[in-house]
């Protein structure tokens, strides 16, 4: 952009041919920045497609999706990507049960109850939880949760998916709140003043009116929260452990899809071998998955949308 | 509210008080969740953050000599190179969606895909990285190959922030400038981005606050874990704070695991808090001289 600059500040005088081209270029350059996105979604999808083609060269696509066990290290080696697609649910599953409830009490309270002052107090505070990198949390789910896990639930594992899914909670708390307290505040005045004319008390209106009036925003922010946990990575890798496994116990050892790519990568994988492509095989699975999700609450956002005037 | 439950409802404002404090509850378990962490990393890492932990590099061995010298330094490196390709292209990005391609199909296509891009998992950038930056183009896992996946990472977050400060600026500028004979890179150059550049920055800090905390892609485009240099060169391989962290809690060493990345958690910590600090000010700073 700064080769560019001295012309631009040229002011008003300068030569019409002069601010033509200046123009014609800034429109060139501008072009070319929004259309790095657009290459970045096309190398994503070229990258994974690619190597996982050949990863589906030995391992059948079939095996991959309906297999229950993940031992890529094991001889002879089994690819079956159910193991670690349970651990991601189970993860992000746990992390919701947690912070839906969490997330929508809090979010009610800032928006209906809270006086604007409290509201100044608590909104940054939740910015800096949602600042907070996820490596962070990822220690504090092994230094400080998983004893009280373990503590609470003699059997539990030192990793296990609870530890994750109270951390990854935690995480994905302040996107809940923050975004369906803007749907809430959006209902307008009158629902609320039309409510209360008729003798409702304040349950009666929030419950009543104003969550099925903002449903649309609320299961997008959910459905939002939980796309988040399951790309989540660091946390996870570090606080559920390293053992995929089809488990729906929350004190087993497990890994999400995330946590594998996190541990391949970290060890030598020269190109071309199956160790290096199951990482993009996996990491396909992952974009899917975060898509299907993130378009779906695209799509919620859109049809349900209620329209007041 | 007085009087209400006379209609055979005896307990509806008892319920509806209950519902009340529940909500609270829920809202200030947030203040005693973060109150808590903060807590535990400060009692962690007392004792062991001092001046010899900043200007040291790593140790193996020793927990006591270890040290955050080539992760600050890496990481320092890192934000730089990610605010210079980052800020431009993301920035750029968004001058051309508002104010060049109104209503265009392009304009839909692309912003479609800017929105889905927020929602990709850092961890599948640090694939493409991988593939594209360290595998592709043979960069090996450098510095420079690192701050290019972290700009691909940050980009939709400033771009969708430079966007919504463009966007608040008021139309009656634009048509001010145009009806003075202005062309429309003259109209963003000297009049849209000084009015929407505290907007701007905040998000490009918030960017890069994002960008300063993230390990997943740096762990998968293959950075080294353990360094004892600070980088030279753009492709010299390197480390950062999270990364440093990531390692040390995967330690089997108690005093690794708890302590030292509690140390290195608190430089992290306050790298993240100077960044904000930073937003802070300089809002502060420009956005009072613009009165409309």
């Amino acid at each position: 952009m700064s080769a560019v600059l001295p012309h631009a500040s040229a002011d008003l005088t300068a030569p019409k041919g002069q601010r033509r081209w200046i123009e014609g270029t800034m429109h060139t350059i501008l072009w070319l920045c929004a259309a790095a996105s657009v290459f970045t979604t096309v190398g994503i999808v070229l990258i994974l497609l690619v190597e996982s083609l050949q990863f589906f060269g030995h391992v059948s696509i079939v095996e991959f999706l309906t297999g229950t066990t993940w031992t890529p290290h094991s001889n002879p080696p089994q690819f079956g990507i159910l193991p670690l697609f349970c651990g991601t649910i189970l993860v992000a599953g746990g992390s919701a049960v947690i912070a839906i409830p969490l997330g929508l009490g809090a979010a009610i309270y800032l928006s209906e109850y809270a006086s604007p002052r409290m509201r100044d107090v608590l909104k940054p505070i939740l910015e800096i939880l949602a600042g907070i990198p996820s490596v962070v949390f990822g220690y504090l789910a092994i230094v400080f949760v998983s004893p009280i896990v373990r503590s609470i639930f003699p059997s539990a594992d030192i990793f296990n998916a609870l530890n994750a899914s109270i951390v990854v909670a935690i995480m994905i708390l302040p996107m809940i709140v923050s975004l369906s307290e803007d749907t809430l505040r959006s209902v307008p005045r009158s629902l609320r003043e039309g409510a209360y004319a008729l003798g409702a008390t304040k349950l009666d209106v929030t419950v009543g009116v104003i969550l099925p009036a903002a449903l649309s925003g609320i299961m997008a922010s959910f459905i939002l929260a939980i796309a988040r946990a399951v790309g989540e990575t660091m946390a996870v890798a570090l606080a559920a452990g390293k053992r995929p496994q089809m488990t729906l116990n929350p004190l087993d050892s497990i890994q999400t899809m995330t946590a594998y790519i996190v541990e391949t990568s970290k060890g030598d994988n020269p190109q071309g071998t199956l160790g290096y492509q199951t990482i993009f095989a996996v990491g396909l699975t992952l974009f899917l998955c975060t898509l299907a999700l993130n378009v779906l609450a695209q799509w919620i956002l859109k049809r349900m949308r209620e329209q007041y005037e | 509210m007085s009087g209400l439950p006379r209609n055979g409802r005896p307990y509806a404002k008892l319920a509806s008080q209950l519902f009340a404090y529940a909500c609270a509850a829920c809202a200030f378990s947030s203040v005693a969740i973060l109150v808590l962490l903060l807590w535990q990393m400060l009692r962690f890492a007392w004792g062991w953050l001092d001046w010899q932990f900043i200007t040291s590099f790593d140790s193996q061995l020793s927990p006591h000599k270890a040290g955050v010298r080539a992760a600050l330094v890496g990481s320092i490196y890192l934000i730089g190179l990610t605010t210079l390709f980052a800020v431009p292209i993301g920035v750029g990005s968004a001058i051309y969606l508002e104010e060049y391609a109104q209503r265009s199909r392009w304009r839909g296509i692309v912003q479609t895909n800017i929105a889905n891009l927020a929602g990709v998992p850092s961890i599948v950038y640090g694939i493409l990285g991988l593939g594209l930056f360290v595998r592709g183009m043979q960069m090996g896992a450098g510095v420079l190959a690192g701050a290019l996946t972290l700009t691909l990472v940050v980009l939709p977050i400033v771009i969708l922030a430079s966007q919504e400060a463009l966007r608040a600026v008021p139309s009656t500028i634009r048509q001010a400038s145009y009806a003075l004979g202005a062309t429309r890179w003259q109209t963003v150059w000297h009049q849209l981005l000084p009015a929407a550049l505290p907007g701007i920055m905040t998000g490009v800090i918030l960017a890069l606050s994002r960008a300063l905390g993230e390990a997943a892609p740096l762990v998968a485009i293959g950075a080294a874990g353990f360094v004892m240099f600070t980088p030279q060169g753009l492709n010299d391989s390197f480390t950062a704070l999270p990364l440093q962290i990531y390692n040390w809690t995967e330690n089997a060493n108690d005093d690794f695991r708890i302590h030292v990345a509690a140390a290195g958690i608190i430089v992290l910590m306050v790298m993240l808090i100077c960044l904000n600090a930073t937003a802070v000010f300089l809002r502060y700073r420009f956005g009072k001289r613009i009165h409309w």
